[in-house]
């Protein structure tokens, strides 16, 4: 019975051809972004402006990689920003008052999972839509991110936290781009290599058939919520270091860079097709965006103006898509 | 069928319909909320308190109300607090500059307009699934209001503008009279006239309304236009009554909106749900949120609050409807 889906059939032909596509997409997208700020920037493309890029990219990125799992489950998670926000303030806190990294991320870790846990079971167990769903625990995530801190920023950060940002593994690697590297292989191996992958997948296309093979699709459908949470938590340290603070609004609104990231990538909000590659083009064109508009002093605020513009835009493309199929 | 639902349809409300009971029900909630709360809070049962929870709810019910359309729909519109902002903010700047209450006035209507008929062409011609053209168009919005209103605040409008937001009449809050007329208006709309009737039909079943030649795209066009001008008016009364506007005004709104359309009996999934509904909704909800004001609950857990009640009123939709769909 499990054959079935044991594992992602070798996509045929045309479907390489579709990937390549969307690939293409992503990458042209990139492509100009980068050629418009290149040439009408003065500061961009010097070097300590692309390694910018690359680490501003890294949260991003851990969150983008599970957004895009979740996508290609036909769900969203819209709670995203709000629970690494949660996660920030929280790992800030423990971190402030225990003065060491692992207790502080063990913390922000337990928090992203329980959130995980909560959409999860909303979405896969109750049958709540998810874009409602996570909307609601949105507002719990905020409210509580809020309520812990009593809207005040959390400083004095241990320096064991903050060398993630500014330290190097090995005398020469920063550890955001290490942790994102190692982020996205691990996500790599997990879709593509495992059943869990396969799952996935089939639960965005064909979920019927996935119950019907005896799979257990509410179990992988919440552990795909979970692993966004966990992400989140992940993710929560690069910022927490970054940022140097734990602040009750930090990452407020950054789920749509991730939904923005994962569209541009070329997944599918519908019908259970995307890529992982592709989101990583998706979140550099993001990264690319904003980083060249901060150089044009355009306020952060206004900035997802654009995103939102290139969101529709990677939309339009994939309706494209969706009608020529 | 459980005994209990058995017992619901041959009680005294038996010969009521589906819907009418449903409201029926919720009107029945309401009054028990508000009765545990005059005993928890001596506050709670004064005529202030509960005019100022009218005066709310009238805000909240005028943006929702618009809302209701597009979820009777099975669509979503979250756009509509960005929408508040961006509207009440060119309102302002109208009012200000002009001198012209009624161009201000026009302006906050059509931006709110405009912003839905672009939802409305995002979801129809372009086909993008509904929640994710309009957050899509919320963050826009937020960027166009941020850069329109660069971090300034407009504030101080003519006493007859701001009299719309803050005034009386025969005791009562002025918003009060507006959510009434715009609550039978709907009441009208939805159940009365053809168009609101294929509302409820496209929302029920897209595929067989087509096929009865209910023009399905236009009337979709139709219920985002309403919220967003819904959205255009909610955030001129919300300008006269704050009297002053800044980037971020009334962006918060969405949530409880949304909420309010649950809490009244509007299904997600389309076609089940009523204006007056959504009406009772809004009380319940600003009851709820009055209540942890008087009890001096830090207002940074009213996010929280929302979303459990967000989450729970769907919950409870799924739980009633149960082998009925998906």
């Amino acid at each position: 019975m499990h054959d079935a889906v044991t594992a992602a059939p070798a996509p045929n032909f045309l479907e390489r051809l579709q990937r390549a596509g969307s690939a293409g997409g992503a990458a042209i997208v990139l492509l100009v972004l980068f050629a418009v700020f290149a040439l009408a920037g003065r500061n961009f493309l010097t070097p300590g402006n692309l390694v910018n890029i690359a680490m501003q990219s890294t949260i991003l990125l851990l969150l983008a990689l599970p957004m895009t799992l979740i996508i290609l489950t036909e769900g969203l998670d819209l709670s995203m920003g709000a629970v690494l926000t949660l996660c920030n303030v929280v790992l800030a806190l423990v971190a402030v008052k225990t003065g060491a990294l692992a207790p502080a991320l063990a913390a922000a870790l337990a928090v992203g999972l329980a959130f995980g846990l909560l959409n999860g079971t909303l979405v896969a167990a109750l049958r709540i839509p998810p874009f409602v769903a996570t909307l609601g625990t949105l507002g719990v995530a905020q409210g509580l991110a809020l309520v812990v801190t009593d809207g005040q920023s959390v400083v004095g950060i241990p320096d064991a936290v903050q060398q993630m940002n500014s330290g190097l593994w090995f005398g020469l690697l920063p550890p955001p781009i290490a942790i994102a590297a190692l982020a996205y292989l691990a996500m790599h191996l997990l879709l593509y290599q495992t059943r869990f992958g396969a799952y996935v997948f089939a639960l965005g296309g064909n979920r019927e058939a996935l119950t019907l093979a005896g799979i257990h699709a509410r179990g992988n459908l919440i552990a795909v919520y979970v692993l966004g949470g966990l992400m989140a938590g992940l993710a929560a340290l690069l910022l927490t270091a970054r940022i140097n603070a734990g602040h009750p609004t930090a990452a407020i609104g950054m789920e749509f860079d991730a939904i923005a990231a994962v569209a541009v990538g070329g997944t599918s909000f519908e019908r259970g097709k995307g890529w992982l590659l592709g989101t990583v083009l998706g979140v550099l064109a993001v990264g690319v965006l904003r980083n060249g508009l901060n150089l044009m002093s355009v306020p952060s605020s206004v900035q997802v103006s654009a995103i939102g513009v290139l969101v529709i835009v990677a939309l339009l493309i994939d309706a494209f898509r969706g009608d020529r199929r | 069928m459980t005994a209990a639902s058995l017992d619901l349809n041959r009680g005294p409300l038996a010969h009521l319909s589906q819907g009418t009971r449903s409201v029926v029900y919720r009107l029945l909630a309401m009054a028990l909320i508000a009765a545990a709360m005059s005993f928890a809070s001596e506050a709670f049962l004064t005529s202030n308190n509960l005019l100022n929870v009218l005066r709310q709810a009238s805000l909240l019910f005028l943006l929702a109300s618009g809302l209701t359309l597009v979820i009777l729909t099975a669509g979503l519109d979250l756009s509509v607090g960005a929408n508040v902002a961006l509207s009440a903010c060119l309102a302002a700047t109208v009012i200000k500059g002009t001198g012209s209450v009624a161009l201000g006035v026009a302006a906050g209507l059509g931006a709110g307009s405009l912003v839905g008929l672009a939802n409305g062409l995002l979801v129809t011609l372009l086909r993008i699934p509904p929640f994710i053209a309009t957050y899509g168009m919320l963050w826009i919005l937020h960027g166009v209001t941020y850069w329109f209103m660069k971090g300034e605040t407009i504030h101080g409008f003519p006493p007859a503008f701001r009299a719309v937001g803050s005034g009386y009449w025969l005791g009562v809050p002025i918003p009060v009279y507006v959510m009434l007329l715009f609550l039978a208006a709907g009441i009208v709309f939805a159940q009365r006239t053809t168009w609101g009737q294929e509302i409820y039909a496209i929302g029920a079943n897209p595929e067989a309304a087509r096929l009865s030649g209910v023009p399905v795209r236009r009337r979709l066009v139709l219920v985002y236009v309403a919220s967003g001008a819904m959205a255009g008016l909610a955030s001129l009364i919300f300008l006269a009554r704050l009297n002053s506007a800044e980037g971020d005004i009334g962006e918060t709104l969405t949530l409880p909106a949304i909420a309010a359309v649950l809490i009244g009996g509007t299904s997600l999934f389309g076609g089940v749900g009523s204006m007056l509904g959504t009406l009772v909704g809004a009380v319940i909800l600003t009851l709820v949120l009055n209540f942890m004001n008087l009890l001096t609950i830090n207002a940074n857990w009213q996010p929280l609050v929302t979303g459990v009640i967000v989450v729970l009123a769907v919950f409870l939709d799924n739980l009633t409807r149960k082998g009925d769909s998906r």
